[in-house]
C-alpha cells in the first residue's frame, strides 16, 4: 500500500522527441514562478546599481524625453496638443510608449544576454521574456504616480476613463511581448535582429501618437496610420489619463485582437524554436 | 528489478547534430536570403554527426553512477539531455523523482548582486523555491563560509569565494535525482576535499546521482557503478573498479597509433605535435604490462610539420593512479636536461624510469610536450600502464595492494634494549 502511494506521489518525468508544435505548458510555467519573479527582482536591482540618482532615473528618461518633445514639437514645430499642457501631453504619450518599447526590447534580447542559463540549466524558456514585464511594470508604476502628482499641478482632475487604463496597458504590454518572443527567438539564430530592433523602435516612436496627437496627421492618412496597432492603443491611453480626445474605439478593437493574435502567434513560435535554442545560442 | 526501483530509465537515446559544410552555415540574416537567392533549392552538404547513438539503460534508486570517457565520448551531451536542457533526436528516457542537475558552478552569478542576492537567484536558477532556500539560507553561508561578505557585491570576491558560495547553493539541492557535471574540479584542495565530502553525504543519503568526471580518484570514491561512454555509445555498465579498469585499458589495448584516436586525448588549447607515444621495456619492446619494480621507458615522437622547429624540447610526465590520484610526476626543466642541438623539426623524446617505484595496479599517463618555458601539446591518459603485483621481496608473497601507490624497499632493524 505503502509502495503504491509512494510511487503515486513520485513525480514521473518523461523525455520524448516532440517535433512540430506544442501546447503552451501553463503549469510548468507556474511551477517556475519563482524563478520568473528571481530574475525578475534581478533586472531591476541590476538596472540602477552603481548609480548615483538610482531609482529617479525612472522618472527622469521620461521626463527629460518629454522635456525635449515639448520644446522640439511643441515650441518649435508648434504641433497642436488638443489644448493640454504639452509637456503633460508628452509625458503621458511616453508613459504608454515607453512600456511597449522597453518590454519589447528586453524580451527580444534576453535570450542572448541570458545565454549561460538557457545551456546549461533546464527551465521553461518563455520564463525569461515573461520575466521583463515585471520590470516595465515597476518603471511604469513610479512613473505613473509622478505623473499624477503633474497631473495635480496642472490642476488636471483624473476622470472615470482612467479605469480603462489597465485594459489599455495590458494591450501594450502583450503586443510587446508577442513581437519580443518572436524576436527573441529568432536573434538565437540571426543576431541582425538585435541591431533591427532599435530602429524598428525608432521607426515606431514616429509613427505612433506619442510626441504630437492624431489631429496633427492628415486626414487621408488616418487609414493608413492606423493599421498601426499602437495609434489606437496610445490614443486610448491617453485620453484615459487627460480626458481629452475620444477613443478610437474601431481602431483599438482591431489592435486588441491584433495583440491578442500576435501574442499567441509569438508563444507558439517561441515554443516551436524553443528546443534549438541550447544548441545553437 | 522491478520497475518501481527504477529511478532513471534510458531506452535508445540518440542525440544527433548537423554539421553544415562549406559557406552553408549563415550567421546574418542577409547572408541566408543571398543564399537562398542564388540557390532557390538548396542541396547544402550536411553531415549529421551523433553525439549520442542507441544508449540505454536503468539506474535503480538510490545508485551513484559515475560517467566516464573521453572528451568527445559524448558525458555532457548525455548529461545535457537528461536534465531537458536540449532535447534528444530519438530515444525514451524516464526519470522517477525530482531531477536537479549542476552542469557549472555559479550558473547565472551575477558579479553586480551581492552574495545574498546571488543565493537566491542562484537558488530559483537551479530550480529551489524561496521557501526551500530560506531553509538552507544559514547552512549554505555557513558552508561557504563567506558570514562577513554577505552585503557584498561578489564581484569584489576572491575566485575562492566565489566558486565557495557557488559550490555551497548548489551543494543544497535537494532533489531525488541529482545530475552533476565535472564540479570538483575548482577551488582549493581543502574545499575540493569538503565538496567531496559534501557529495558523498548526498551519495549516502538515498539519492540517485549521475556524475560527469575525469577524476578518476573522485569517481571509484563516490560511484558505486560506473558508465563507460565511448563514440556517442555505451561501452560498458557495471562495478566501478571493473569500468574504470576497462576504460583505462581500453586506450592501450589494440590501439593503432591513428592521429584521430590521439586528438580524443588533447585537451583544447593543445598544439597537434605529438605523433605517437609507447612504453617500453628494458629491451626496447613496446609494453603495457610490467612487473613490480621494472624499468620503464615512456617514448613521444613529434613532427612539427609546416609549423615553427623546436629549439629545446622539452617533455614532461604525469602518472596518476586509477582511484588514488596523481602519483608522481617530472619534466626535463626540472631535472635539468636540455637537448640543444636543435632546432627540431621532428624528434623522440624518452624518459627513462629506472626501478620505477609503483604498486600494482593500474595507472594513466599524461604526456608533455613543450619549448623551452612554453607547454605546446599534451595528451592525458593517452597512455595507460598497469604494474602486475609481483614478487618483489622475493618471500612468496606481493606487497598489499590497498597500500596506497609507492612501493616501498625496507630495511629492517631490532634492537634490543
Amino acid at each position: 500500500m505503502s509502495n503504491v502511494l509512494n510511487k503515486a506521489q513520485t513525480p514521473h518525468l518523461s523525455i520524448r522527441p516532440a517535433p512540430g508544435w506544442q501546447a503552451l505548458n501553463v503549469r510548468e510555467l507556474w511551477q517556475f514562478r519563482d524563478l520568473l519573479i528571481t530574475l525578475a527582482g534581478r533586472d531591476v536591482k541590476l538596472r540602477y546599481r552603481q548609480t548615483a540618482l538610482g531609482v529617479l532615473w525612472v522618472v527622469m528618461q521620461p521626463l527629460l524625453a518629454a522635456g525635449i518633445f515639448s520644446f522640439v514639437f511643441g515650441k518649435v514645430a508648434k504641433l497642436p496638443s488638443d489644448g493640454v499642457p504639452y509637456f503633460l501631453f508628452a509625458y503621458a504619450g511616453l508613459l504608454g510608449w515607453t512600456a511597449f518599447a522597453n518590454t519589447l526590447g528586453k524580451a527580444s534580447t534576453c535570450l542572448v544576454q541570458n545565454s549561460h542559463l538557457v545551456s546549461k540549466v533546464f527551465f521553461p524558456r518563455l520564463v525569461l521574456p515573461l520575466s521583463t514585464v515585471f520590470s516595465t511594470m515597476i518603471d511604469f508604476s513610479v512613473a505613473f504616480v509622478m505623473l499624477l502628482v503633474m497631473m495635480a499641478s496642472y490642476h488636471i482632475a483624473p476622470h472615470l476613463g482612467l479605469l480603462l487604463l489597465p485594459v489599455w496597458l495590458a494591450l501594450l504590454v502583450m503586443l510587446a511581448v508577442g513581437v519580443g518572443l518572436y524576436a527573441a527567438a529568432l536573434t538565437v539564430s540571426y543576431r541582425d535582429v538585435q541591431y533591427v530592433m532599435p530602429v524598428l523602435l525608432q521607426f515606431l516612436l514616429y509613427a505612433s501618437p506619442v510626441s504630437y496627437a492624431v489631429s496633427a496627421v492628415p486626414p487621408h492618412w488616418r487609414h493608413l496610420y492606423f493599421l498601426n496597432p499602437l495609434s489606437g492603443l496610445l490614443e486610448a491611453f491617453r485620453w484615459s489619463v487627460l480626458g481629452h480626445g475620444a477613443v478610437p474605439w474601431g481602431s483599438v478593437a482591431y489592435a486588441a485582437v491584433l495583440a491578442l493574435a500576435v501574442f499567441l502567434m509569438g508563444a507558439f513560435a517561441f515554443k516551436k524554436m524553443e528546443r534549438r535554442f541550447a544548441d545553437v545560442i | 528489478m522491478s520497475s518501481s526501483d527504477i529511478s532513471v530509465s534510458v531506452r535508445g537515446l540518440s542525440k544527433s547534430y548537423t554539421i553544415a559544410h562549406d559557406a552553408t552555415q549563415h550567421t546574418t540574416v542577409a547572408e541566408a536570403l543571398l543564399h537562398r537567392l542564388k540557390k532557390p533549392l538548396p542541396r547544402t552538404q550536411k553531415e549529421t554527426f551523433w553525439a549520442l547513438r542507441d544508449v540505454s539503460f536503468d539506474i535503480p534508486h538510490g545508485d551513484v553512477v559515475g560517467i566516464i570517457g573521453r572528451n568527445g565520448a559524448g558525458k555532457s551531451t548525455l548529461l545535457k539531455v537528461l536534465s531537458r536542457i536540449t532535447e534528444p533526436t530519438a530515444g525514451e528516457i524516464d526519470l522517477y523523482g525530482r531531477v536537479g542537475s549542476l552542469l557549472e558552478v555559479g550558473t547565472g552569478f551575477h558579479p553586480e548582486l551581492t552574495g545574498r542576492e546571488n543565493i537566491y537567484l542562484n537558488g530559483a536558477i537551479l530550480g529551489m523555491g524561496r521557501r526551500e532556500i530560506r531553509k538552507h539560507f544559514d547552512a549554505i553561508v555557513d558552508f561557504a563560509g563567506v558570514e562577513q561578505f554577505l552585503d557584498t557585491p561578489v564581484k569584489r570576491y576572491s575566485s575562492g569565494m566565489y566558486v565557495r558560495l557557488a559550490f555551497a547553493v548548489a551543494a543544497h539541492l535537494e532533489p531525488e535525482i541529482m545530475i552533476v557535471d565535472e564540479v570538483l574540479a575548482v577551488g582549493d584542495t581543502e574545499f575540493q576535499k569538503k565538496c567531496l565530502g559534501k557529495m558523498q553525504d548526498v551519495a549516502h543519503s538515498g539519492r540517485t546521482v549521475l556524475f560527469v568526471s575525469h577524476n578518476m580518484a573522485a569517481v571509484s570514491n563516490l560511484c558505486s557503478s560506473c558508465i563507460l561512454l565511448q563514440g556517442g555509445q555505451l561501452s560498458h555498465y557495471g562495478p566501478t573498479e571493473e569500468v574504470i579498469d576497462r576504460y583505462l585499458t581500453a586506450a592501450s589495448h589494440g590501439r593503432q597509433n591513428t592521429n584521430a584516436l590521439i586528438q580524443g586525448f588533447r585537451p583544447s588549447w593543445a598544439r597537434p605535435l605529438i605523433t605517437s607515444a609507447r612504453l617500453l621495456d628494458s629491451q626496447g619492446q613496446e609494453q603495457i604490462s610490467f612487473s613490480l619494480g621494472s624499468d620503464v621507458t615512456l617514448e613521444l615522437t613529434f613532427d612539427t610539420q609546416n609549423g615553427p622547429e623546436l629549439k629545446a624540447p622539452v617533455m614532461g610526465v604525469i602518472i596518476n593512479h586509477a582511484t588514488l590520484g596523481i602519483a608522481g610526476g617530472v619534466n626535463t626543466r626540472m631535472s635539468d636536461f636540455w637537448a640543444t642541438d636543435g632546432p627540431y623539426g621532428t624528434g623522440i623524446l624518452r624518459c627513462h624510469l629506472k626501478r620505477l617505484p609503483l604498486l600494482q595496479g593500474q595507472y594513466s599517463i599524461d604526456l608533455w610536450l613543450g619549448d623551452g618555458p612554453v607547454d605546446l601539446d599534451c595528451l592525458t591518459g593517452y597512455l595507460s600502464l598497469h604494474i602486475e603485483d609481483t614478487d618483489v621481496y622475493g618471500t612468496g608473497r606481493t606487497p598489499f595492494a590497498h597500500m596506497g601507490m609507492v612501493y616501498l624497499e625496507p630495511q629492517w632493524q631490532m634492537v634490543a634494549l
